[in-house]
């Protein structure tokens, strides 16, 4: 005999977490996560390679035209892993942004049949882009070896903490994207939109030494994620990022963080009804 | 005894939007704090319906297209909020409103069993330990290995059931899902839900397939245009939807022989199915029917041309059938008294939804004594329902007037 359960299905009434019930789903957000990373993949010849073969085009690109062609600085640190590092953690962002904002459209057909905390689903869109950054870092590994970068124990603590501000602040915009594309399909194409604008907003190809008007610079770090890049490139200059900047990312990431999660929880009853 | 499941006041109020576009675009939000507030269209999906079910209960949903039976399962299934009410349930539901929600075409029928059961709420230990009868019951265990996207519809219909009928929480919630598979398959399934039943298991089940409701449900519950009207034993709701409720009209009969015309006295319009039964109920696109019409012959009349024309819900003409179309000798056979004639209903022509058959004829070029288009025709009204293809993607109405499907050949 099962444990007696009892709860009650009631019209919404403000908004409740309800995080136990989100670890009471947990097998289900695993197989979410599970399905997306197989079929990310599937019928490819070279498999999860794709996710190290991506950046590493991308930073080879990069490396020719902004580093070779067009001299921009890095800071001291040679342009292909100065590219590379920044390219990875801002991948994370971009296709999880773009995942987890499209992810409820996508699984409207499970939503509309199926009862599951729906919070689940962009978060598992996260994770699939975290997956990728885990494959990508061997590569970055292995730059560092090639360049003679020497291996500290700053990476272990920047590029956790870059992770960290990058999930927390993809999971704010993700949300809030993917409760607003239920509603308004026009973000269907504003999200590509928003992805390229932010790369530049974003200190991938270039160093924020650059930026010499200081208000520019507080600007920038505004955007969370150039926070997050510069927690990365930390762990390869071998020098601390300006601390001013990266707190001033932590609290837009933070406030992100919260505006997305509110909005989905206030939206979220009513997906099925007009997905 | 608690009722394992207590639904109190559950009333949903949809707001209805254009036809074409069911979700808002950004520039009607941001153009609305413009313009003066329309007044919305409200609809209430449910109103006010309170039951109580009781453990290993089978309780029945019946009602026409539109009464509220899928709204109510959607708030028992928690997948939309109610907008008042309070329902309290004391097992674990889990609720089939189609089967292999969520099968992805790209993974392996083994990997969609792991995958289905997780989203319907199993846990990862209970698949395991069921897998092989999972995959027993679906019959396809040569292919498990093989990507989804080039199993059979049949074979995917198969492992799906397979997966929903290895569930095993205290409340059932099912819906249609029998509507789709041959009929074979749809034995096997009413068979499977028998032994569910007999388990204990407390089920609800939606259907419009009233034969499976009344051997699987001892009780039913009837709703009409959002309300719940009759809470009773199946039997007794069943009539009484079929008396009452529908209010298509199958049957038209001049019980006063009231005179129409000087030459024939029209007496009954009905409809029969292949078996020379009358029915009472919505008609079956995929079954055969006949329209029959009896009359009283005054005098022997070579130029009686009788028959019928259709319309649809919306009063627009859409055909003409006549008793002298095929064979125009055919009056030299009535004689003068009772007479019958009819003629197959082409209902696999029809969309879903409600057609008007009215009395059309009289004497050729004499007197038109039965005019179609007239108010007082004589008519009766009939429901046709669905069940199109065998796509579980193509159940409801389709676009247009009349819903055809014709096999589609690679040239």
């Amino acid at each position: 005999m099962q444990p007696q359960i009892e709860y009650r299905i009631k019209p919404p009434k403000g908004i409740s977490l309800n995080l136990k019930e989100i670890w009471q789903y947990k097998e289900l957000f695993y197989f979410f996560t599970w399905r997306d990373i197989k079929v990310k993949y599937k019928q490819t010849v070279i498999g999860f390679l794709w996710a190290i073969l991506q950046p590493f085009l991308t930073m080879l690109i990069f490396s020719v035209f902004f580093g070779k062609l067009l001299n921009v600085p890095s800071d001291g640190i040679p342009y292909p892993i100065f590219a590379y590092s920044g390219l990875i953690i801002w991948n994370v962002f971009a296709s999880g942004m773009t995942s987890s904002a499209n992810s409820m459209v996508s699984n409207a057909n499970i939503i509309k049949k199926i009862y599951f905390p729906r919070l689940i689903i962009p978060m598992s869109s996260i994770l699939v882009a975290a997956f990728d950054f885990f494959m990508a870092l061997v590569v970055f590994f292995g730059l560092m070896i090639y360049y003679k970068i020497a291996f500290t124990w700053l990476l272990l603590v920047y590029v956790p903490a870059s992770l960290l501000l990058t999930i927390i602040s993809v999971f704010g915009v993700g949300s809030l994207l993917a409760a607003l594309n239920v509603k308004y399909r026009d973000f269907r194409y504003i999200i590509p939109f928003m992805v390229q604008a932010l790369m530049f907003l974003t200190p991938v190809i270039y160093p924020v030494s650059i930026i010499t008007y200081p208000w520019a610079k507080y600007l920038i770090a505004v955007n969370p994620m150039s926070g997050a890049v510069n927690l990365m490139r930390g762990a390869v200059i071998q020098s601390p990022p300006d601390m001013q900047l990266v707190l001033i990312s932590v609290a837009s990431a933070i406030v992100l963080f919260f505006a997305g999660l509110l909005y989905f929880k206030k939206t979220e009853g009513y997906f099925a009804d007009i997905a | 005894m608690k009722p394992i499941l207590e639904i109190k006041n559950i009333s949903k109020k949809y707001k209805l939007r254009g036809q074409e576009s069911p979700y808002l675009t950004f520039r009607d939000a941001l153009t609305s704090g413009f313009k003066k507030q329309k007044d919305k269209n409200e609809f209430w999906a449910l109103q006010d319906v309170s039951f109580d079910v009781y453990p290993g209960e089978s309780i029945g949903i019946i009602g026409r297209n539109g009464a509220g039976k899928s709204t109510l399962l959607k708030i028992l299934s928690r997948i939309t909020p109610p907008t008042t009410g309070e329902i309290i349930s004391r097992g674990r539901i889990a609720s089939l409103l189609e089967v292999g929600t969520g099968f992805h075409a790209e993974l392996s029928g083994r990997e969609n069993v792991f995958l289905n059961g997780s989203i319907l709420g199993l846990t990862k230990q209970e698949i395991t330990k069921q897998f092989d009868a999972i995959v027993d019951f679906s019959g396809v265990e040569k292919f498990l290995d093989t990507p989804l996207k080039h199993y059979s519809s049949g074979m995917q219909l198969r492992l799906a059931f397979a997966v929903a009928a290895h569930l095993e929480p205290e409340i059932l919630i099912i819906d249609e899902v029998l509507a789709v598979g041959d009929a074979e398959f749809q034995k096997k399934c009413l068979t499977k839900m028998g032994e569910v039943t007999n388990e204990g298991r407390t089920v609800l089940f939606v259907s419009h397939n009233i034969s499976a409701i009344s051997t699987l449900c001892s009780k039913s519950i009837l709703l009409k245009d959002g309300n719940l009207i009759k809470n009773d034993k199946t039997e007794s709701v069943i009539k009484h939807y079929l008396n009452v409720i529908n209010d298509s009209q199958l049957v038209w009969e001049n019980i006063t022989r009231i005179s129409y015309s000087e030459y024939i006295l029209p007496m009954k319009l009905y409809i029969t199915n292949s078996d020379g039964e009358t029915i009472q109920s919505e008609l079956n696109r995929n079954c055969r029917y006949y329209i029959n019409f009896e009359f009283e012959l005054l005098s022997i009349q070579s130029e009686l041309t009788i028959g019928y024309s259709l319309f649809d819900s919306e009063g627009q003409y859409l055909f003409r059938s006549l008793h002298t179309d095929k064979d125009e000798n055919i009056n030299s056979t009535l004689k003068i008294g009772i007479n019958k004639v009819y003629s197959e209903l082409p209902v696999n022509l029809l969309n879903e939804g409600r057609y008007q058959i009215a009395l059309d004829g009289g004497i050729h070029k004499k007197s038109w004594d039965f005019n179609p288009l007239n108010q007082n025709s004589i008519n009766i009204r009939i429901d046709v329902y669905g069940d199109f293809s065998n796509s579980k993607f193509w159940k409801n109405k389709r676009n247009g007037i009349f819903a055809i499907e014709e096999e589609w050949v690679l040239g």
